[in-house]
């Protein structure tokens, strides 16, 4: 135990900041996770929404390009014109001027070359979205498909002290993954230890929620079920005899990613101490 | 001239940030069942130039609760704090000791 770099003044500054800090950094600590999580549940809660929400969602970026690119054609302009003038500082305020002044003509100028053809943009494009949605969904970033719907966890309690986590098997299917590897995730995650009865439902020591199980199953399908590179759940985890790791293999882009190994970690001595 | 803003704007060889080499010595933060509604959370793998005594005492003052250190064969030296401490560790970890975020991991329900 050595003071070896550690700041005597830590202390102090902890007490004069607590006050201001307190109410800063819980906050950001929930943001992360919720976002990818509604959309991992979403298959169960709000299919239909969802399918929806992709297909109004998917114009927005090709909208935004081109006034994007509107903008930039506006600021060419602009730059001609004044650039004597002109300093960094200014052409921000210059773009909003730019953005006000002359976007709506060029709109109009673009409006006319659609309307010509019979067709908005937008209309074309959900034209495209219902066609493509109608013939081949799985193109159109529909994924609330049956093969990505994970059924909530179910929790029944078993006594008072234990759990029973009656669909681990149907979840662990849904996911791809082996059941035992989902089991000894949970086990390590929730740091108890457990059992699978006749049925083949887990009984976990210890008091346990749904709610809780869903959070720790989020957060098993973000560490191994996702690909991080098409966000697809449609993977599928390997075992490499060789070097003995675990690799993460994609069916729908194909990429893999090696995977760490489940620890169990620190456990502390609960409850009754080991007899000497 | 610096015009050409969206030139300048973007550079493709900064570092992003989320580098891939993922760091090795994180910091674990555990929970445990007790009996009752009773929790016991765990600090593991604090770096070893901090004082993990002045750590657990601030953190007991701070967080109204008891706590020790725990020796380990192979873990080194844990904290132990009763109670779900989890989120309130973390946020200590990264505002006073300045350590990075990805650094730590949550574990637990």
């Amino acid at each position: 135990m050595s003071d070896l770099g550690f700041d005597p003044s830590l202390k102090k500054k902890k007490k004069s900041k607590k006050t201001d800090e307190s109410g800063e950094s819980p906050a950001p600590e929930s943001e992360g996770t919720p976002a990818v999580e509604d959309e991992l549940f979403s298959g169960l809660k709000k299919k239909k929404k969802k399918s929806t929400k992709a297909f109004e969602m998917s114009p927005t970026p090709g909208e935004e390009d081109l006034s994007s690119s509107f903008d930039d054609l506006t600021l060419k302009k602009k730059k001609k014109k004044k650039s004597t003038k002109t300093t960094a500082d200014d052409f921000e305020q210059q773009l909003e001027e730019a953005g006000i002044e002359e976007v709506p003509a060029e709109a109009t100028e673009e409006d006319g070359n659609v309307s010509s053809g019979g067709f908005t943009y937008e209309e074309l494009l959900s034209r495209f979205f219902t066609i493509l949605k109608t013939n081949n969904p799985e193109l159109a970033g529909d994924r609330s498909g049956p093969k990505f719907r994970i059924p909530p966890p179910i929790c029944q309690r078993e006594g008072s002290k234990k759990t029973l986590f009656a669909n681990v098997q149907e979840i662990a299917t849904v996911l791809q993954r082996n059941p035992e590897h989902l089991i000894q995730f949970l086990f390590a995650e929730l740091g108890t230890s457990g059992s699978i009865d006749g049925e083949k439902r887990l009984v976990l020591k210890g008091k346990f929620q749904p709610k809780q199980m869903e959070s720790v199953l989020r957060r098993y399908i973000i560490e191994y079920v996702t690909c991080k590179t098409c966000k697809s759940m449609n993977t599928e985890l390997k075992r490499e005899s060789a070097n003995r790791l675990h690799f993460l293999s994609c069916k729908a882009c194909g990429s893999t990613r090696s995977v760490s190994s489940i620890k169990t970690g620190f456990q502390a001595q609960i409850g009754r101490r080991k007899k000497m | 001239m610096s015009t050409i803003q969206n030139l300048t704007a973007f550079d493709p060889f900064a570092d992003t940030g989320d580098s891939e080499a993922q760091p090795t010595n994180y910091i674990h933060i555990r929970i445990q069942q007790r009996n009752g509604r009773k929790t016991l959370t765990t600090v593991q793998g604090v770096p070893n130039e901090y004082d993990l005594k002045k750590i657990l005492k601030v953190l007991k003052k701070d967080f109204a609760c008891n706590g020790n250190i725990v020796k380990d064969d192979e873990l080194g030296e844990v904290i132990q704090l009763q109670g779900d401490q989890r989120v309130k560790v973390s946020e200590f970890l990264t505002t006073q000791l300045q350590l990075p975020k990805k650094n730590i991991k949550i574990h637990g329900f």
